[in-house]
């Protein structure tokens, strides 16, 4: 993963890269799954989330195929392991809480031995608990997957052509193109207050760091009237060329996987539910 | 393609300010390049920013080629006015907010009407113009201050204008990135306006020279001839460079 | 707070979808009609920096650190309608892009996050600022009382989503016992962050405060200083108060509060509904009396929520006129 970025790390305007937002965003290749356009790719990730979530809790049949399915992806995407665990951090703390259900929950009580003791859990939790922990994990893989083999500028693109209004898909776009310089400006006003010997450890000293967010707001605003008038500038009358979406298309692209393989967690999202439905 | 512009009494102030533009005078042939100088809150940007209508003249009269700009212009003078003069802001992230740089290229083409082939025909005209046609793919905030400098000119000259004003090109360009814009910018035909504090960059791309001061132009003459008037240039708190001296 | 797929029954998210994309429209065209061409980057420029705000730490305690929710902040700066539009766009980026909350699970994690901060934040806004003084540091604390009890609302907000929609047998007791009590104590940081950064906006900018539109010159003028360590503290002080208070509706012990519950009466309305053998049939209580208890405070914090939110639209477009002076 360093060798990709290292060509443009030089290049790098953001101080640095390792932290940039987009840095935990695509990943180039030129696997079947990158190759996939957007837009099938975004209802296949959403149809798998919904298929995840529908799953009956004991349907482990169909969870496992589910996480046959995500695995399958993210080794045909060619995404190292590590990485993949790494961008599912966010599912962490609920699956503490997944871990806890079956220890809090009510019901009939079951003996589980662990090691030196036995555990009195909740039989009911502790199928609960499964069933969240697996839907919490398989929904975030969906997300890392569209995520690494898909460039911002065409998640937006398939966005457009998925309907999504065009304000929305242009305050997305606005909004990912500029949180990276905010997130800089942030950090570089907290290395001043760093160099100036601020080291806030308790809640009442964070008035400085809580003034630099409003300060920040400011320049924000600021800045957004000054795009605004770059718009105008370029000829900007209020409705978005192309819908808000890509406007330039490079030129030779290269060969489209067909979007039916997108249909793949259509087709679990229709079984998942059909598990749903008859239990 | 390029047109002159006049401007005649421009008065101007922010609402609920004090008045920034008192009367400014300027008259500027079609191809000229002119450097627009003086000291911070002399009325530079506000007066550039009339150009384009963003500004809405409050005072005075303002000619771009044959076009009156005047109050209440409607929507479609007002898209034609800023095809014609196109605007370099001094922070290139400010109009570098697509995701991509061919997409803030194309965007100007786009709001223009322009489609498919032609659009894609602008976008690498204007890119290879000023010798970013490789950059074509990347996204803005990835690129270096020169880079970025580059680009946003490339924005504005994809619209194909008559007059190009350009605020404070050179802000955070290192010496090779100045020389390089500075060698872009006298190759470029339409008619030029440059605000700047750079005096050496004002005396490489601009023979003549203008000082705004106090919200008026206060001198008007060759550049070389306005640099070398040390005393004239120490009143509106403009001075040569440490140790620079005219040859 | 991004809560994950699978936490709740489908039908919570598609119902919670519904009306967060509902009030998503709205918001699209309120903004719209008050921005005009404006609209698309101020919102945008907005939304990041409200991702940049999410993502930015503040101290907590000996060292370790919280993040901000930031949805009664913009709803403050920007105005309810623009502050739910931007921080749902944030909710639904991180979702679709950072694995950060679960993509079914949108639609509560947009109506607590998002609407419920934004409108219940600026209703509580309004209403602290009618007893507070008219000037900026009234302003400034009522950001902070608003930030700091929007987030175990938008903690309430969840256990009751919870309480419909649990897809295991956790009660709705508990769930509201822990949610509310943790959340009380993120809330104080929340406040606290939410009224300096008002502070240091309306010092620079009063304008770009939306909540202060109505003060003149001199009264922007009339601060005086907030003082962070004893809103902490005693802002710490209140929230161990009554997080004693509520937990004492944990599971463990029912008995104040169903003490208080038969004295009042309660007992005999919940037994008198029939929601004990339909909607909650599935999920397993110990006891008739612990049910009623919690039906009664899933009830009336329902409605409180449901209230405060109402009003926080209903006055959203409001535009506030400075006060008469003689």
């Amino acid at each position: 993963m360093g060798g990709r970025h290292a060509r443009n790390a030089s290049r790098d305007r953001a101080t640095n890269r390792a932290t940039s937002l987009h840095a935990h965003l695509h990943l180039p290749g030129h696997t079947v799954v990158h190759r996939l356009g957007a837009a099938p790719k975004i209802v296949g990730v959403v149809a798998f989330a919904i298929a995840v979530a529908v799953t009956p809790q004991r349907a482990w049949l169909v969870f496992g195929a589910e996480a046959a399915i995500a695995a399958g992806t993210v080794a045909l995407a060619r995404l190292p392991l590590r990485t993949a665990l790494v961008r599912l951090a966010p599912v962490v703390p609920f699956l503490i809480v997944a871990a806890l259900m079956p220890v809090v929950g009510r019901g009939a009580r079951v003996d589980v031995d662990v090691g030196l003791f036995t555990l009195r859990l909740s039989r009911e939790g502790l199928w609960a608990g499964g069933a969240v922990a697996a839907k919490t994990v398989l929904g975030a893989t969906a997300s890392v997957v569209l995520a690494s083999t898909t460039p911002v500028p065409d998640i937006i693109g398939g966005l457009g052509r998925l309907r999504v209004p065009a304000a929305l898909i242009a305050i997305v776009a606005f909004m990912l193109r500029y949180v990276d310089l905010l997130a800089d400006q942030l950090r570089r006003m907290r290395t001043a207050m760093v160099a100036r010997c601020h080291d806030p450890r308790w809640l009442w000293q964070a008035r400085p760091i809580a003034t630099s967010l409003g300060t920040l707001f400011v320049r924000t605003y600021e800045r957004g009237e000054r795009v605004h008038q770059a718009m105008l500038a370029r000829g900007f009358t209020g409705t978005l060329p192309d819908g808000g979406r890509p406007l330039h298309q490079p030129p030779a692209r290269e060969q489209v996987a067909p979007a039916a393989l997108a249909g793949v967690p259509g087709l679990l999202a229709a079984a998942a539910l059909v598990a749903w439905w008859l239990t | 393609m390029s047109v002159g512009l006049r401007a005649e009494g421009l008065e101007f102030h922010y609402p609920g300010g004090p008045p920034v533009l008192t009367g400014l005078d300027l008259e500027v042939a079609a191809g000229e390049r002119v450097a627009v100088l003086g000291p911070n809150g002399s009325g530079k940007t506000t007066f550039a920013l009339h150009l384009n209508g963003l500004l809405e003249l409050q005072g005075g009269r303002l000619h771009v080629g044959a076009t009156d700009v005047h109050r209440d212009l409607d929507r479609a003078a007002l898209v034609e006015l800023r095809r014609r003069v196109g605007m370099v802001f001094q922070d290139a992230d400010d109009q570098l907010f697509m995701q991509t740089v061919a997409d803030d290229v194309a965007f100007g083409p786009a709001n223009l009407g322009l489609t498919g082939d032609a659009r894609t025909a602008r976008v690498e005209r204007a890119l290879g113009a000023v010798h970013a046609g490789h950059l074509a793919m990347r996204t803005p905030h990835h690129l270096s201050g020169g880079e970025q400098r580059r680009v946003a000119l490339a924005t504005v000259l994809a619209m194909e204008p008559d007059v190009l004003v350009l605020d404070e090109p050179t802000a955070n360009l290192d010496p090779f990135g100045r020389r390089q814009l500075a060698e872009l910018l006298t190759g470029l035909t339409p008619t030029q306006l440059v605000v700047t504090h750079d005096l050496p960059f004002a005396l490489a791309t601009c023979p003549r020279s203008v000082i705004v001061a106090d919200g008026r132009v206060v001198a008007d003459a060759a550049t070389i001839d306005l640099l070398a008037d040390t005393a004239l240039l120490g009143r509106y708190r403009l001075e040569l460079p440490y140790g620079m001296r005219l040859v | 707070m991004h809560a994950p797929d699978g936490f709740l029954e489908p039908w919570v998210a598609v119902a919670t979808g519904i009306i967060a994309a509902i009030v998503l429209a709205f918001a699209l065209r309120a903004s719209e009609r008050e921005l005009g061409d404006r609209q698309v980057p101020l919102a945008g420029l907005a939304a990041a920096f409200i991702f940049a705000a999410q993502m930015f730490n503040f101290p907590v305690a000996a060292g370790t650190t919280g993040h901000l929710l930031g949805g009664c902040l913009a709803a403050i700066l920007l105005g309810p309608w623009m502050g739910m539009l931007v921080v749902t766009v944030v909710v639904a980026v991180q979702a679709l892009i950072f694995a950060d909350g679960g993509l079914t699970a949108l639609g509560y994690n947009v109506l607590n996050m998002a609407v419920v901060t934004a409108f219940g934040g600026w209703a509580l806004f309004h209403l602290l600022r009618r007893v507070l003084p008219r000037n900026a540091t009234g302003v400034i604390a009522a950001s902070a009382l608003a930030g700091a009890l929007t987030v175990p609302i938008s903690a309430v907000a969840f256990s009751i989503e919870w309480l419909f929609g649990a897809t295991t047998n956790v009660s709705f007791a508990d769930v509201f016992a822990a949610m509310v009590s943790v959340h009380m104590l993120i809330g104080i940081g929340e406040g606290l962050i939410t009224g300096l950064a008002v502070s240091a906006v309306l010092a620079s900018r009063p304008d770009l405060v939306t909540g202060a539109r109505d003060l003149t010159p001199a009264e922007l003028g009339e601060r005086s200083p907030v003082g962070a360590k004893p809103f902490s503290i005693g802002a710490l002080a209140a929230v161990v108060f009554v997080a004693g208070i509520v937990s004492q509706f944990a599971f463990d012990h029912p008995d104040g509060l169903e003490k208080v519950a038969d004295d009042k009466g309660f007992g005999e309305v919940a037994k008198n509904h029939s929601f004990a053998n339909s909607i909650f049939a599935d999920y397993a209580t110990q006891g008739i009396a612990n049910e009623r208890v919690s039906l009664a405070v899933a009830g009336v914090s329902g409605a409180a929520i449901t209230l405060v939110v109402g009003y926080g639209i209903a006055i959203a477009g409001r535009r506030a006129r400075p006060a008469a002076h003689v």
